[in-house]
């Protein structure tokens, strides 16, 4: 439903002295300034990722790089560097293409895993598994080197609570998701739209652990999400 | 709690203000590193000005198609489901948000910082209900949890209390037994706010930028309290003030660099959370209901004047991080929950003119507001606008301001009145006197006396001077 609004906006037309726009405003296609893409503008993929890793260590997370090969192995010495027992992750078809399916198995875990695979058939009984893991794990759908974030597009499988909830977070980060900046997702994002595509209900850019500094300025981590985040940069063509 | 507390007399807020040494000092330090970050990162990302221009071009054309920009919005939120509300008034917004919860029958409310809805008294008119209503923003938590005491800072409403103030307004209140160490302090209410996320209702957020093209609502934090908010509860209701929007997610990522760094310095915060509508088919976590409230609550009364630059306002605090007023007599001084140079345009506007008349006057018009507000607002010319306003159309300048001036009027008009009131002067204010300073003067000069030092009249007169001088024979 939508409510009271023609009388809303008929004062604010009145309020800027003219009548209701009814044709479609022209957005400026092109502002007179675009200095937003300019920036890292021409870097090569291994100009971005050395922005990114130097990015990550200043808003306090910790970043890891491997081949896909090893994927498997850098994952798995993380998690247990978190003391991570239980694990939560989102059903993403590329764990199976980075070889993770025996790390992810949720029966007889050959590691000696507890681990919750999000499943939306399984309703809320995924939040409260979250809520208990030690170690989420999701993979970035695009990331952006400028701020070191990793963008979460949520959806079936990739519920928002895994990278949430639980106490630390682990960031799959493959290397051709990434971007010089927030400027490129944006523009992706928007070409979906443009495209008539819908747009995720959820799409949360992460950088960092979760952190406040209400307290005198202090900066302090995992006030209401996770206490650690790690990105481990796979590459992955 | 509305856009108004404290005491109503602005100076005796400013004289608590300024005998507060611990705010004051608080404050300062609040103020330098918040300014020095964001120095930082505007130098970081080069082009400073080009990116302003940017910001305020976009800022402007969003407010000039507004109405459009708007019922483009509403369209998408009601296509994907969504409720939009839009409320004239601070009533109509919170009778609106008070049935919402009613139908839900719920009690439990999660918030996450929000400055329309403190605007706007709605946690008084859920609480009225029988609702609990918990502020999950670490700094709003602190506030609510000491009785409400009112927030000082846009971006940091808590930065006048010191860690043991926090310690013990949680031992007082909560129970909490633990060292005054942050790190300790905020692990106690990580196990606190756990629950009240989980067992919520009903979740409310603000909106930092709603994206029209989309139907995106978008929140900045750091803590991640707005992702939990609007993840855990089955409703979620987010309320924004309707110049708070953006044509496409294009604009939006620009706003929101502008936003993180002109607010604390980081190029983006922890948690930049877009959300579309409510949980889409086969989502488990995120809300089956989403409401919007889009709030006038007397904004559009600013449109079309010449003071509608306000409104490009991202809510960013960086003019109070330069501002020497503000450093002097600290956020709550203002009465408004909008403090420092941005508060004194704003409130006057949306509070009303007789509750905040002197706020216009609490500013050096240096300019440094203008010169860090990253959308380009010329704050201090409205600044000067307003105390045109109240001093030329109004007539209505303080009763003491017009008596004093009209005396100074009659006795400067006349030579003979003039010099026997300078000498007098001095004679006059000697009981306040010390060191050459009025400290505490009377009537009309105790408002500034008691903000700063007035010289005592000198005790040789410039027309007495320039006769010695002549006397003596010395040249002009």
């Amino acid at each position: 439903m939508i409510y009271n609004r023609e009388a809303f906006l008929e004062r604010i037309a009145r309020k800027l002295g003219r009548p209701r726009i009814s044709e479609p405003v022209k957005r400026p296609s092109h502002w007179k300034h675009g200095p937003q893409w300019r920036t890292l503008a021409g870097a090569t993929p291994e100009e971005l990722l050395s922005v990114f890793e130097r990015q990550c260590r200043m808003i306090h997370t910790d970043v890891r790089r491997t081949e896909s090969s090893s994927l498997p192995d850098v994952l798995l010495e993380t998690i247990r560097s978190y003391d991570g027992k239980s694990v939560i992750c989102s059903d993403d078809p590329r764990f199976a293409e980075f070889g993770l399916s025996s790390l992810f198995a949720t029966q007889d875990n050959p590691y000696g895993l507890d681990v919750h695979i999000w499943n939306p058939e399984k309703g809320k009984i995924n939040i409260e598994r979250a809520e208990q893991a030690d170690v989420g794990i999701a993979i970035s759908d695009i990331t952006l080197a400028e701020s070191g974030t990793v963008v979460l597009m949520s959806g079936g499988g990739k519920g928002r609570s895994v990278s949430l909830l639980p106490r630390y977070f682990i960031a799959i980060v493959p290397l051709s998701t990434l971007v010089p900046r927030m400027t490129q997702a944006a523009r992706m994002i928007r070409e979906r739209i443009e495209r008539g595509e819908a747009i995720p209900s959820s799409v949360n850019f992460i950088s960092g652990p979760s952190n406040s500094a209400d307290i005198e300025m202090n900066l302090v981590v995992g006030v209401h999400g996770p206490v650690k985040a790690t990105c481990i940069v796979v590459t992955d063509r | 709690m509305g856009i108004q507390f404290g005491d109503v007399v602005f100076y005796r807020r400013v004289d608590k203000g300024i005998r507060d040494q611990f705010m004051r000092s608080a404050v300062r330090a609040a103020q330098e590193r918040m300014r020095t970050s964001r120095l930082r990162a505007a130098e970081e990302l080069g082009d400073w000005e080009e990116w302003r221009r940017l910001g305020e071009e976009i800022r402007r054309h969003t407010l000039e198609h507004l109405d459009y920009y708007l019922e483009q919005l509403s369209d998408r939120v009601h296509a994907l489901g969504g409720h939009v509300f839009f409320a004239q008034t601070a009533e109509e917004a919170t009778s609106y948000i008070r049935d919402v919860v009613q139908k839900r029958d719920a009690r439990r409310i999660v918030k996450s910082k929000s400055m329309v809805t403190e605007e706007i008294s709605l946690n008084d008119v859920l609480e009225a209900i029988g609702c609990r209503v918990v502020e999950t923003d670490l700094g709003e938590y602190i506030l609510q949890v000491d009785d409400h005491d009112p927030p000082s800072h846009i971006v940091g409403p808590s930065v006048h209390k010191d860690r043991e103030r926090i310690r013990r307004v949680f031992a007082e209140k909560l129970g909490y037994t633990g060292s005054a160490e942050p790190e300790e302090m905020t692990a106690f209410v990580r196990q606190q706010l756990r629950p009240d996320f989980l067992t919520a209702e009903v979740g409310i957020t603000g909106c930092n930028f709603a994206v029209a093209e989309s139907g995106t609502v978008c929140l900045v934090t750091n803590e991640g309290n707005g992702r939990l908010v609007t993840s855990l509860p089955p409703v979620h209701i987010a309320v924004m003030g309707m110049e708070r929007i953006v044509p496409t997610w294009e604009e939006l990522e620009v706003m929101v660099g502008l936003l993180c760094r002109s607010a604390v310095g980081q190029k983006l915060t922890s948690y930049i959370n877009c959300l579309t509508g409510p949980k889409a088919a086969g989502d488990v976590d995120g809300p089956e209901e989403f409401h919007l409230v889009i709030i006038d609550n007397g904004r559009s009364d600013i449109l079309g004047t010449e003071f509608q630059s306000v409104l490009q306002c991202i809510r960013c605090g960086a003019c109070l991080n330069v501002c020497p007023v503000y450093r002097h007599i600290g956020g709550q001084a203002y009465g408004s929950i909008y403090s420092g140079p941005i508060g004194a345009v704003l409130s006057p506007l949306l509070g009303g003119e007789d509750l905040y008349r002197e706020l216009p006057y609490a500013s050096s018009l240096c300019a440094a507001c203008t010169e860090a507000c990253p959308v380009n607002i010329p704050l201090h010319d409205l600044l000067i606008r307003h105390r045109q306003k109240t001093a030329e159309e109004k007539r209505q300048s303080p009763l003491g301001e017009r008596l004093a001036m009209k005396a100074f009027g009659m006795v400067a008009e006349s030579p003979r009145l003039y010099r026997w009131g300078t000498k007098l002067a001095r004679t006059a204010l000697l009981p306040w006197e010390e060191d050459g300073v009025i400290r505490q003067g009377p009537g009309p000069l105790q408002p500034w006396t008691s903000i700063r030092d007035l010289p005592s009249p000198e005790r040789e007169t410039f027309r007495e001077w320039f006769e010695n001088r002549r006397k003596r024979g010395e040249r002009p």
